[in-house]
């Protein structure tokens, strides 16, 4: 699903943010990655839908080499995707059920009304479907986000800090959603610096734990 | 981002896009823009306005050009002034003169009533031309071969001296060549609005990508084509131009056709409007409004997508 080997990436071509780096994504699976704040897990993740190109070495997304990818090749790729970001954004102006059909939208697919429900059932915003984005919390514009993630049925969700402005409760009901995607057979790539939040995942679910240290990835230690 | 990376957005792709229809509903993605909007259907309804009456000059200018060329240039006039005791044989002679002058076709006194009616804009109606000096006018027409002005004036001097022949020559030409420069202006007149309407519908255009950086951003993330996000503001673009240009048009029509009639002493004020078929020309203006508002539009989204992976 997703390969790397030996990336490195540095912006604008100057020091490596990131250097190093293999993993290997597999369907199914279900990764945290941590590290400190600035330690480049953004960036990572941005890799990983291709809104960043490697420097070097080699990333392979559904078999394709991303760095020979057309921008409609690009598209196609972020359509296998779902990006939950810590700031999800949003279309102000549609309300939040246009919001979560956007990529069935853009993708020319008659609009699923029936499956946006059991989206907001499942994110529990059904009595915010016709509201619009400005007017919903920070636990509610992030479960919508998931919503918006899960509509095309991606094999890989990539959530970048989607907890980092929730309270205990909140975080553990998104985790929650992803940990319930997971189980359909779903990837989860999962950046966050909660190892608390971690530590719950993991004992419901099989988990992986990597972490960027010193520019490089690691495998988490046994405490995690 | 390279040029070659955006080929996705040629334009047979993104004309395909603008004649499909939309039932997914892919242009409410765009806000509604307010001010750019009224901006950019008033820009079109102006300029369309003011390229109504430039082609209506244009046209103009270009019958009337064509019309004094042709009319003009076929016939000359013999003006007789002589004592009133001689200039009934001169008239006579001259008569005589060009019926033996190879070249023409014909050739006729211009009546008194038709001199009058000549001289009815300066003098006013019931000229008495019967008591003023008035030269006798004679309206020569050529054969498709034409005279020789000079050998004729030669002769009319030696048999008819008061006789003055007059090919037209020299006011016809500065008219002509004033009437086909007044189409060139009208013609570049239109090249001008054109332009400027590209300019105002691509900074309306740019304007609003620009507001809308983020909402491209969001699309481009969650798998949108540049060809989806393209048509959207394209096609809303396309659209204010071609109902501005079709509101201007229409009321530059009726200003058109609302002009007071003058007649033909008006000259050059009957010639302004459309006649006949004419009155199609002005229809092309939304098509071409249309087609202005789609490349700057397109070309604006272009600068835009590039900026966005």
């Amino acid at each position: 699903m997703i390969e790397m080997q030996n990336l490195s990436f540095g912006y604008s071509g100057g020091e490596p943010l990131l250097a190093d780096m293999s993993l290997t994504v597999q369907p199914g699976s279900f990764h945290f990655l941590t590290g400190p704040s600035g330690s480049g897990k953004t960036t990572f993740l941005r890799l990983c839908y291709a809104d960043l190109l490697p420097s070097s070495g080699r990333m392979m997304a559904f078999g394709r080499d991303v760095t020979e990818l057309s921008r409609d090749g690009i598209a196609a790729l972020r359509r296998k995707v779902g990006v939950v970001h810590q700031d999800p954004q949003f279309l102000d102006h549609l309300p939040v059920a246009d919001n979560i059909a956007l990529p069935q939208i853009v993708a020319g697919q008659p609009v699923n009304t029936d499956l946006i429900s059991d989206l907001l059932d499942w994110v529990q915003l059904r009595q915010h479907g016709a509201a619009f984005p400005p007017s919903l919390s920070g636990g509610e514009r992030q479960r919508a986000a998931l919503a918006r993630a899960v509509i095309m049925t991606p094999d890989l969700v990539i959530a970048d800090e989607p907890t980092g402005n929730l309270d205990w409760d909140m975080s553990m009901r998104l985790l929650d959603l992803l940990i319930e995607f997971n189980q359909e057979g779903k990837a989860v790539l999962f950046a966050t610096h909660d190892l608390n939040l971690i530590r719950a995942a993991k004992q419901h679910i099989q988990a992986r734990v990597l972490r960027i240290a010193n520019k490089r990835l690691q495998l988490a230690g046994a405490d995690l | 981002m390279k040029r070659g990376e955006l080929r996705s957005l040629d334009i047979a792709a993104l004309w395909r896009g603008l004649s499909r229809p939309d039932p997914t509903g892919i242009d409410r993605v765009v806000p509604p823009t307010g001010f750019t909007a009224q901006l950019t259907v008033f820009a079109a309804a102006a300029m369309a306005f003011l390229a109504v009456f430039a082609l209506a000059l244009a046209l103009a200018t270009g019958r009337l050009a064509e019309r004094w060329s042709s009319e003009l240039a076929q016939t000359v006039t013999v003006r007789i002034s002589a004592p009133p005791d001689q200039i009934e044989q001169q008239v006579a002679t001259v008569m005589q003169v060009l019926q033996t002058t190879p070249g023409i076709a014909e050739s006729r006194q211009i009546p008194d009533a038709d001199v009058e009616k000549l001289l009815e804009p300066w003098f006013g109606p019931d000229v008495p031309v019967e008591v003023l000096p008035i030269p006798r006018l004679i309206e020569v027409t050529e054969t498709g071969d034409g005279i020789d002005a000079d050998a004729l004036r030669l002769r009319l001097q030696g048999e008819a001296p008061g006789a003055i022949l007059d090919d037209h020559t020299r006011w016809r030409e500065p008219l002509v060549r004033a009437a086909s420069r007044l189409r060139l202006l009208g013609l570049f007149s239109l090249v001008l609005i054109a332009a400027a309407s590209a300019a105002m519908i691509t900074l309306a255009a740019k304007a609003a990508l620009a507001a809308n950086g983020q909402v491209i951003r969001v699309l481009r993330l969650i798998g949108s084509r540049d060809i989806t996000i393209a048509t959207a503001f394209v096609r809303r673009f396309t659209q204010r131009a071609a109902l501005g240009a079709l509101l201007g048009s229409v009321l530059g029509m009726v200003a058109i056709w609302a002009l007071p009639t003058v007649d033909e002493a008006g000259g050059f004020l009957t010639g302004l409007g459309f006649q006949g078929w004419g009155w199609l020309w002005p229809l092309l203006i939304p098509l071409v409004a249309a087609a202005i508002g789609f490349w700057a539009t397109r070309s604006a989204a272009l600068r835009m997508l590039r900026e966005v992976r």
